[in-house]
C-alpha cells in the first residue's frame, strides 16, 4: 500500500471511529469517567480533549513499541502488560510537562489526565490497533478517531444531562441511572451510522 | 528453549519498564521540582514543605487530617477547605462539588490543589484539632470506689483547644490482658483554659480493656497517646434554661462545661441532677458547691437511689428521672443535656418529654 492509499484508509478508519464503531457507543469502553464526568459540560470538554491526545499519542507509541520491540521478539502476547505500563508513564510524565510548562493548559486539560489513565478506551484503541493489524499511518486516523468519537459522545451526554437537570426524574433513576439508559438510546441511535460507511 | 523463551521476555518487559521508571523519576526530579514551599495554616501554624504534591497529602504527611473518603481522586468532595491565597484559578475538577457561596468564600477541594508555592489556607478548628497527642499521667485520684479522676499533661504537642463537652479516644497499649491497642472515647473534664490539661473521669468496667489498664496498669509518670477532641455535645448559644441529668462518669463533661461557664460568666440557668445509687458513690460535692456560689443561676441536685440505713442524707431520694420528673415545672421552656449510661440517656429522654420538652433540645452523646 503506497503512502496516499494509506491516507485514505486513515480518513475512513477515522470517520468510522468517530460514528460507526464509536469506542464508547459501540464497545462500552471508557464508561467510567463518561458517567461520573459527564455531569458538567465544561469538565466534559476538557476530559474529552485530553482522551483525544492521550489516544492518539499512545496508540502511536504502542504501535511503535509492538512493531519494533514486542513483534521482533516474538512477545507479542506481553502487550497487554506493555501498553498499560506504557500509558501509564505516558500520561504521567504528560502531566507534570503540562503542570510545569502551561498552568493554562494544565487547568483546561491537565487536571483530567490522571483520571484517564485508567481509561480503558485508551487500552482497547491500543488493542484493537494490533488486531486490525493496522500500519502507523492508519493507527493515526485511528487513534484521533476513537478520541475524537469518546469526546462527542461525552459532550453530547453533557448535553442531554444539563438539560435534565431541570426535570424531575424518579428517584431511584437519578445519576448513573438516567445516564446509563441515555447512553444506551444514544448508541441506538449510532447505530444509524453504521449503513453510511463500511470501511473498516 | 521455553525457559529461554521466558527469560527473555522477563528482560525485555522489566527493561522497558525501568526505562519508562527511569524517565519518570528524573522528570519527577525537574519538572515537580517547586522547591520549598511554606503553607500558613489560620494564621498561626507555619509548614515548611517541599512543593510539587497536592495540599491534601502535604497536610496528611504533617498528621493534619481532612476528611477524605476517595483518597484524593477527586470524586468524593470531602476534602473541602479554604485557601486564601496561591491555590490559581478553581479547577473545573472542583467545580461540581462547590457551591456559589463557596466558591465565593475561596472554599478548594485540597485533593485538586497542588502546591506549587506558598499558600495560605483556612482549616476548620475543629478539623485542626483533631490530632493525636502524647501525654504524661499526672494524677490519679480517686473519687469513689470504682470511678477515679485521671489528669494528664500533655507532652507532644503540648496545648489542645476543645469545647467542652467533646470527648477524646484514649488509646490502649498491648498489655498483659490485651493483645491489641484499642480506643475507648472519654469526655474531658478539664478546665478548657487549661490547654495542656486532660482531665478524664473513668468508671471501672468489669473486664473492660481499656479501663482494666487505667485502674490497674497505668503509673502516675506513665506516657500515653490520644487523639481528638471529637463530639458535638456542647451547650447551645440560645439562653434558655437548662435540665442537666447525669450519673456515674457522665459526670465529665458538665465539669467542664462548668469551668466554661465560669470562664466566660455565662450566667444561664442550669440545673444539674446527677444520680448515684448510694451515699458513697456521689463525687465532687465540694466542687460542685463552689460552681454554686460563684455562678448564681446553676444549682446541683444530688440524687441518691438507696441512701440505707443510718447514713446522714437529707437530699434527694429515688432514680434520678424521678427527681426530674418531681422537679422540673417548666420543661416546655428547657433544653435537656445528658450524659451516661446508654439506659439512663434513654430513660430520661422518655421522662423529659412527657413533661413536654422538645425532642429536638435534648443533647447527649451515648456511648455505648
Amino acid at each position: 500500500m503506497n503512502i496516499s492509499d494509506q491516507m485514505t484508509q486513515a480518513f475512513i478508519v477515522c470517520i468510522s471511529a468517530i460514528f460507526t464503531n464509536n469506542i464508547l457507543l459501540s464497545y462500552f469502553l471508557g464508561l467510567c469517567p463518561f458517567i461520573g464526568c459527564s455531569r458538567e459540560m465544561k469538565a466534559s470538554v476538557g476530559l474529552g480533549l485530553a482522551v483525544i491526545f492521550v489516544m492518539t499519542c499512545t496508540c502511536l507509541l504502542n504501535w511503535l513499541v509492538y512493531h519494533y520491540v514486542l513483534a521482533p521478539l516474538s512477545l507479542e502476547f506481553f502487550r497487554f502488560i506493555m501498553f498499560i505500563i506504557i500509558i501509564a508513564a505516558f500520561v504521567q510524565f504528560v502531566e507534570m510537562a503540562i503542570e510545569r510548562f502551561s498552568p493554562y493548559l494544565y487547568q483546561r486539560l491537565g487536571v483530567f489526565l490522571p483520571l484517564i489513565t485508567v481509561n480503558c478506551a485508551i487500552l482497547g484503541a491500543s488493542l484493537f490497533m494490533v488486531i486490525r493489524d493496522y500500519t502507523f499511518i492508519v493507527t493515526i486516523g485511528y487513534g484521533l478517531g476513537s478520541g475524537i468519537g469518546w469526546f462527542l459522545a461525552i459532550i453530547a451526554m453533557a448535553g442531554i444531562r444539563q438539560k435534565l437537570s431541570n426535570d424531575s426524574i424518579p428517584k431511584g433513576l437519578q445519576g448513573p441511572g438516567i445516564t446509563l439508559i441515555i447512553a444506551g438510546i444514544m448508541a441506538l441511535a449510532f447505530i444509524g451510522f453504521a449503513g453510511v460507511l463500511a470501511g473498516q | 528453549m521455553i525457559v529461554f523463551a521466558l527469560v527473555k521476555a522477563v528482560l525485555v518487559v522489566s527493561a522497558i519498564a525501568a526505562a519508562l521508571a527511569a524517565v519518570l523519576v528524573v522528570a519527577e526530579a525537574f519538572l515537580r521540582n517547586y522547591g520549598p514551599c511554606k503553607i500558613t495554616i489560620n494564621d498561626e501554624r507555619e509548614l515548611n514543605i517541599k512543593g510539587g504534591d497536592n495540599l491534601l497529602s502535604v497536610l496528611t504527611a504533617e498528621k493534619i487530617f481532612i476528611p477524605s473518603a476517595c483518597g484524593g481522586r477527586g470524586t468524593c468532595g470531602l476534602c473541602k477547605l479554604k485557601v486564601l491565597e496561591g491555590a490559581g484559578p478553581l479547577l473545573p475538577t472542583e467545580e461540581p462539588y462547590l457551591d456559589k457561596k463557596e466558591i465565593q468564600d475561596n472554599v478548594r477541594l485540597s485533593c485538586q490543589v497542588k502546591v506549587r508555592n506558598d499558600l495560605k489556607i483556612k482549616i476548620p478548628e475543629e478539623l485542626f484539632a483533631i490530632r493525636e497527642y502524647t501525654a504524661r499521667c499526672a494524677e490519679i485520684k480517686d473519687l469513689t470506689l470504682d470511678i477515679k479522676l485521671f489528669r494528664f499533661e500533655l507532652t507532644d504537642p503540648l496545648q489542645i483547644s476543645f469545647m467542652p463537652g467533646q470527648y477524646v479516644q484514649l488509646l490502649t497499649p498491648v498489655y498483659e490482658k490485651s493483645s491489641e491497642e484499642v480506643y475507648r472515647a472519654y469526655s474531658v473534664a478539664s478546665d478548657p483554659a487549661q490547654k495542656n490539661i486532660i482531665d478524664l473521669i473513668i468508671r471501672l468496667v468489669p473486664g473492660g480493656i481499656c479501663t482494666t489498664y487505667c485502674f490497674e496498669y497505668l503509673k502516675v509518670g506513665d506516657e500515653i497517646k490520644m487523639n481528638g477532641p471529637y463530639g458535638e455535645f456542647r451547650l447551645t448559644d440560645t439562653d434558655a434554661e437548662m435540665v442537666w441529668v447525669a450519673g456515674g462518669s457522665g459526670m465529665a463533661p458538665f465539669v467542664s462545661i462548668l469551668y466554661e461557664m465560669r470562664n466566660s460568666n455565662n450566667h444561664r440557668k442550669a440545673v444539674y441532677y446527677f444520680g448515684a445509687n448510694k451515699v458513697e458513690e456521689l463525687f465532687l460535692t465540694d466542687q460542685m458547691k463552689q460552681f454554686e456560689k460563684d455562678l448564681p443561676n446553676f444549682k446541683f441536685v444530688p440524687i441518691v437511689a438507696q441512701p440505707g440505713e443510718g447514713k446522714n442524707w437529707d437530699g434527694e431520694t429515688g432514680l434520678v428521672t424521678q427527681a426530674v420528673q418531681r422537679n422540673v415545672k417548666n420543661a416546655g421552656d428547657c433544653e435537656g443535656y445528658l450524659c451516661g449510661s446508654p439506659g439512663m440517656i434513654d430513660a430520661a429522654i422518655v421522662v423529659l418529654k412527657k413533661l413536654g420538652l422538645n425532642e429536638n433540645k435534648i443533647y447527649y452523646d451515648k456511648f455505648a
